[in-house]
């Protein structure tokens, strides 16, 4: 990027009031949740792999059978949908992050984000439906 | 810790025994608008000095004897102004602080204006954008209490609590090396922040919490990607990325 574009870019940090036009805690809380929710998944993240890939033969006995019964236990079910909504909502938090940092357009800012927090819906929609509403007798 | 040398000084050579007069290339990123330039570019300029002399030693033979539109700023020349702030070599470095034998002697040393900041000519940007930033925290001591009869008393150990941040010079050095500052001129900076942590700190101010509201923005020390750029590039040596995550701990728990 050359200097001259550099100027025609608006003046960085043009004065603005602070207080009344929305002071919110959301970035500290996005920025907590960022550590707490790394926290979890590391434990969810790390358990679900060691049990899919290295338990008890590993990804081979995988299958439709498999999967049914895990879901028939809540425990799992609280497991997989935890473990949903934590990575979704944290790596949704960290790519709006990075679009803040890198996207310099506001258009391209708002389509990049709308795009982003539409995948983050449909992911968990579906997912959170399939959790619910297993039916372990449709094969 | 203000050393910023690339290599430590203990085989500095002894003045006048072995110092050798040489010729080393300055490659300067200059642009003047006013002459109709559009675009910066790079110049070369051959100037002899001395191994020991100092970037802004070389910058004022070039000014003085080959080129007197070479444009920069500097006024105390001594590391405590804060005004020769300059990307010497890809880094932010203090051109008064940086000596020549520090750099690699046998290639060309590029200077250019720190980055971030408009660029108006040579190697001076424009600062009022990084100042406003520094006022919008209220640099200043906020008091509510009765003013004591006497001197505001500090303890030692209060007052070590916020030394290393009322080092700041606000050369600027740390907030232009910031890629998030890069692409978006809105954040604070690290000089904002430090220049607040040096007031939050302080066990006689009282306007810790008002200073917090005004770091806890959208544009605040959320924007910190710890890349500790600013720690790096700081001619002080002041721990900046330390201070902003001192700023983000306080917020958090509300307590200083």
């Amino acid at each position: 990027m050359s200097q001259t574009e550099a100027t025609e870019i608006g003046a960085p940090r043009s004065p603005r009031t602070f207080g009344s036009s929305g002071r919110s805690n959301f970035e500290l809380y996005s920025w907590l949740f960022m550590r707490v929710s790394g926290l979890v998944l590391v434990f969810l993240v790390l358990g679900h792999l060691f049990i899919m890939n290295i338990l008890d033969g590993g990804v081979q006995r995988i299958n439709f059978a498999f999967v049914a019964g895990r879901w028939s236990s809540p425990f799992w079910q609280v497991w997989d949908l935890v473990m949903l909504w934590l990575a979704q909502l944290h790596g949704g938090n960290g790519l709006r992050v990075i679009i803040n940092d890198y996207a310099e357009r506001d258009t391209t800012r708002l389509w990049l984000k709308a795009a982003l927090y539409a995948s983050m819906v449909l992911i968990l929609v579906t997912g959170t439906l399939v959790i619910f509403t297993f039916d372990p007798n449709i094969g | 810790m203000t050393e910023t040398l690339d290599t430590p000084l203990d085989h500095a050579p002894e003045a006048g025994a072995g110092l050798q007069r040489r010729t080393v290339t300055l490659r300067i990123r200059r642009f003047n608008p006013e002459a109709g330039d559009t675009e910066p570019s790079w110049h070369d300029y051959p100037v002899e000095v001395l191994p020991t002399d100092r970037i802004l030693d070389a910058l004022n033979k070039i000014k003085w004897e080959q080129d007197g539109t070479l444009t920069y700023r500097r006024s105390c020349a001594h590391g405590i102004c804060g005004s020769d702030a300059m990307r010497i070599n890809g880094r932010n470095r203090l051109a008064c602080k940086t000596l020549i034998k520090d750099l690699n002697m046998d290639a060309a040393i590029t200077v250019e204006a720190i980055k971030g900041l408009p660029l108006e000519k040579d190697l001076i940007v424009d600062m009022e954008p990084f100042f406003q930033a520094y006022r919008d925290i209220n640099p200043f001591l906020i008091t509510e209490s009765h003013e004591p009869t006497r001197e505001r008393l500090q303890s030692q150990h209060d007052r070590d609590r916020f030394d290393d941040t009322t080092k700041c010079i606000l050369c600027a050095a740390c907030t232009t090396a910031c890629p998030v500052f890069w692409t978006d001129g809105q954040y604070f900076g690290p000089a904002a922040i430090v220049g607040a942590h040096r007031f939050i700190f302080d066990s006689r101010d009282e306007g810790a919490s008002q200073r917090l509201d005004i770091l806890n923005d959208r544009e605040g020390v959320w924007r910190c990607r710890t890349t500790f750029n600013c720690t790096e590039a700081c001619p002080r040596g002041i721990q900046i990325t330390q201070a902003i995550q001192e700023v983000k701990r306080a917020l958090i728990s509300r307590r200083v």
